[in-house]
């Protein structure tokens, strides 16, 4: 994350690495993996040295989880060769990886949540004497493996923080021996101090002599733990750096493959008059127990953006869902437009003029099966042009769907094909092109821009600037925090459910909002 | 193109299907030692008959409304496996109030169906009352509804619905519906065409299925309701971000559904038995499941799966006649329908793959 490298100094990582002569521990030579119309992987080399954090970044997309499938043997590659010190190896299967000494922690852990942490360590490769499982040998090794021993064997796995799960998911592949471990984004579902955490029980592992490759794509992370840093765009190596001599803007260009553009908005176009305005905002779990959204208000003004900036899980996709009417308010009151919204259904809020765009594309946007005119419709099934009474009017929506598509320029040889086959960006464009044209007076955005190509980044964003100067006001949640203080009027800072923090985007950096977001200065 | 595409992929794969399981029950028959081209000439010599032919639409039409029944639910993802026991005591209900009543002939015929549908409605209702009050899984609820209908069915003829037998008449009964309350059978048409199915009466329900399988593929592909049935089916989340209230859609889902179910028995309530008695056909509902997965929950693709079914099960009737066991029927139905599930599950992943393929293909045609 962005604060990371206020806390240790980037310095301190590489000393380890500083003057070591290593033999290359694995190397990938031409890979190549081709799909159904998509040449994933295009002439990869990649070596890692013995003993290094080896980074590789890329953007989504790019072709990391492939080459890391073929390095752990769950795909075959087309062509190219596989060394591992050295030695040629084939491998079509993650036993046969597993084998050579490559252990893989994959991004979604694979635990059995009511089983102990000893259990799930051992599973599949139980120490046995006779036919019972031998516990007493499989702790001793557990303990060797994990130094730390702050794990404790007996605790059930559903009890676990998640990264303490992580910790049992990297001892799972140290205790099938693995000397190479790859890490398949691995800080995604960490929180600043677990990966802080993380990155201490990693440099031990290099300092034992594991191998370690790291997948990411946060940048300020990896400048922080790799040794090395090699980057893919496209499915080619574009280059292979050493951290010390490079910059966290250089790395993002080298994976774009172009000079960043930049969110910044030019002027203010924020008018007094407030469209969306929250109360004292408060909702529960379902079960009831404790409060997933506290005691919010907030106002957004005629052409405002307001940012709402805070490390994800902290109750951003609640406030969504209370905005939007799926998740009871339990106290405090919102207005959309003068009008109290709280008895509405979603739909009739959203025909009241509330947009959105959802976090989750593929589970909460769109209907991945059905062709993008069904797709457009989607959350304006009720209106016009898209229905007539009770009937579809698929002429109408066919219609609409081509405006958006001509006005947002979504790639796509027309509307009636599934939106599977698009990719995210122009995906992403539809989703945004369709609550556009339907002109809403609040757009929710969440994550707008999460997961697309550089261009269609910068179409979206033109897009959130254009609607805003027409009196568009929008609610932004993000958690780029470039794109947050660059597109916000004004920004706020989520934390444990509630609102802590009103910041100006003029006055402030990622790393001073980094900082507000895990509340150290908050 | 795609459509077409896709076209292709469900027939072929669906006649590969069928072939392969009449494969294998050659081999069963083989096996049982008796000679399988022989038992399937027969079959055939005897299914190609006009009155097997009519018979067959007969045994197809009561599959096809159960498939379409099951068959909404699996549009959004709801699987109600309570066909069963929503026709049942349907059309017990549904004999018991013919019975009753003298009403002018369409009126007669139409309260029948009315009846039918409103308790198939309520019985399956219940389903999904349960699971969006009480969050209790569809499938436990309709199948355990099952039982009940059968017991509460049970209950209900023998205690208040049924007609005093005269002396020696062992069959429990409703009264008999007046010849008002009747569809006239479809004979007179084949006659037309030059046709005669003999001892057999052609369903009347037949056009009344037609008409029924019309109005699915419109209410599923036409309507503001199938629309957001299909949202919620293919993705719960963003149909709920959109504004679609998944209870309401489960509620109604499960609801007409029933509806759909309660006509099930109406082809022989109202062609053949005129009354509910106890050897009134079973397992229709349960057919109706196979026949929809064959059809993929299309209105085409099940009406050629009903009629299948449908065949089979008129053309093994000569089989016991021959010394043969008819229940190869069972065998055939079941391979088949284990063979077109994996044969679609592996036509959908090259349709999938083709369909990027086009578009990749387009889009850089359109580049150069």
């Amino acid at each position: 994350m962005h604060f990371g490298r206020r806390i240790t100094l980037p310095l301190g990582n590489f000393a380890g690495s500083v003057g070591r002569v290593s033999a290359v521990a694995i190397e990938l030579l031409q890979i190549t993996k081709r799909f159904p119309g998509v040449i994933a992987n295009d002439r990869i080399d990649l070596a890692v040295r013995e003993g290094d954090i080896h980074a590789v970044v890329g953007e989504n997309g790019a072709g990391k989880s492939t080459l890391m499938k073929i390095l752990y043997g769950m795909l075959i590659p087309d062509e190219g060769e596989i060394r591992i010190r050295g030695k040629s190896v084939s491998m079509v299967s993650a036993k046969d990886a597993i084998d050579a000494g490559i252990g893989m922690v994959h991004q979604h852990f694979m635990l059995a949540e009511q089983m102990t942490v000893l259990e799930n360590v051992i599973l599949g490769a139980e120490p046995r004497s006779g036919l019972k499982i031998d516990f007493g040998d499989a702790k001793r090794r557990i303990a060797e493996t994990s130094r730390e021993g702050t794990l404790d064997p007996d605790r059930l796995v559903e009890e676990l923080s998640v990264g303490e799960k992580q910790r049992v998911e990297i001892t799972k592949v140290l205790f099938r021996g693995a000397q190479i471990l790859i890490l398949d984004e691995p800080t995604a579902v960490l929180v600043p101090q677990e990966v802080q955490e993380l990155f201490r029980s990693l440099r031990e592992l290099r300092d034992r002599g594991v191998t370690i490759i790291f997948i990411s794509h946060k940048l300020d992370e990896v400048l922080e733990i790799a040794d090395r840093i090699t980057v893919i765009r496209a499915g080619r190596t574009v280059a292979s750096v050493d951290p010390a001599g490079t910059t966290t803007r250089e790395l993002a260009e080298l994976m774009v493959g172009a000079e960043l553009p930049t969110p910044d908005i030019r002027e203010s176009t924020v008018q007094p008059e407030v469209l969306l305005e929250a109360e004292g905002l408060g909702s529960r779990s379902e079960d009831g127990d404790r409060w997933v959204i506290e005691d919010m208000t907030f106002r957004i003004r005629r052409g405002e953006v307001l940012g709402i900036a805070g490390v994800e899980g902290n109750g951003q996709r609640e406030l969504v869902e209370v905005l939007m009417g799926i998740r009871p308010v339990h106290t405090g009151r919102v207005r959309l437009d003068g009008e109290e919204i709280d008895s509405l259904s979603t739909l009739h809020r959203r025909e009241a003029g509330m947009g959105l765009i959802p976090a989750d594309r593929h589970g909460r946007g769109l209907l991945l099966e059905s062709p993008l005119w069904e797709n457009a419709m989607l959350g304006h099934q009720g209106s016009r042009p898209f229905a007539r009474g009770l009937l579809v009017d698929s002429n109408g929506a066919r219609r609409r769907t081509e405006e958006v598509v001509e006005a947002f320029d979504v790639r796509t040889p027309g509307v009636d094909v599934k939106i599977h086959a698009l990719s995210g960006g122009n995906q992403q464009k539809l989703l945004v092109g369709k609550e556009m044209l339907a002109t809403p007076t609040v757009l929710l955005a969440s994550h707008p821009t999460r997961g697309i190509d550089v261009g269609a980044q910068a179409a979206v964003w033109e897009s959130i600037r254009t609607a805003r100067s027409k009196g568009l006001g929008v609610l932004l949640i993000s958690a780029d925090l470039d794109e947050l203080i660059g597109l916000s009027d004004t920004l706020m800072v989520i934390l444990r459910g509630r609102l802590v923090a009103t910041l100006d985007p003029g006055m402030i950096t990622p790393v001073q909002l980094g900082a507000h977001m895990t509340g150290a200065d908050g | 193109m795609t459509l077409n595409r896709r076209l292709v992929y469900a027939v072929v794969s669906s006649a590969l299907a069928i072939l392969f399981a009449l494969a294998v029950s050659a081999v069963i028959l083989a096996v049982s030692g008796n000679n399988p081209l022989e038992a399937y000439g027969q079959m055939f010599e005897y299914g190609v008959r006009v009155d097997s032919l009519a018979s067959a639409v007969n045994r197809a039409v009561p599959l096809y409304f159960s498939a379409m029944a099951v068959a909404l639910g699996f549009k959004m993802g709801l699987f109600n496996i309570g066909v069963e026991g929503q026709y049942r005591i349907a059309v017990l209900v549904a004999a018991a109030v013919g019975g009753a009543i003298a009403l002018p002939a369409p009126l007669h015929v139409l309260v029948i169906m009315a009846t039918a549908m409103a308790v198939g409605a309520v019985w399956s209702g219940f389903a999904g009352y349960l699971k969006i009050k009480r969050g209790v899984h569809e499938v436990i609820s309709s199948i355990m509804l099952n039982y009940v209908a059968t017991g509460v069915g049970a209950f209900l003829l023998a205690n208040w619905l049924r007609q005093e037998n005269q002396a020696g008449d062992l069959v429990i009964k409703t009264p008999e519906i007046a010849p008002s309350g009747r569809l006239p059978s479809l004979n007179r048409v084949l006659e037309l065409f030059g046709m005669d199915p003999g001892r057999v009466n052609l369903y009347g329900m037949a056009v009344v299925a037609v008409a029924a399988g019309v109005g699915f593929h419109m209410l599923i592909n036409r309507t503001r309701f199938g629309f957001e049935l299909r949202a919620s089916g293919s993705s719960p989340g963003a149909a709920e971000m959109a504004g679609i209230d998944p209870k309401r859609m489960v509620l109604l889902t499960m609801v007409i559904s029933g509806a759909i179910a309660g006509l099930v028995g109406m082809a022989h309530l109202l062609g053949f038995f005129h009354r509910y008695t106890i050897d009134f056909p079973t397992m229709l509902g349960f057919t109706g499941i196979a026949v929809a997965l064959l059809g993929r929950n299309h209105p085409v693709g099940m009406a050629g799966g009903a009629l299948l079914f449908g065949w089979f099960d008129r053309a093994t009737q000569i089989l016991d006649l021959r010394g043969i066991p008819k229940e190869i029927v069972f065998i055939l139905q079941g391979v088949i329908l284990l063979s077109v599930v994996v044969a679609y599950a592996v036509v959908e992943v090259r349709i999938r793959a083709a369909e990027s393929q086009v578009v990749t293909g387009a889009l850089r045609e359109e580049e150069s």
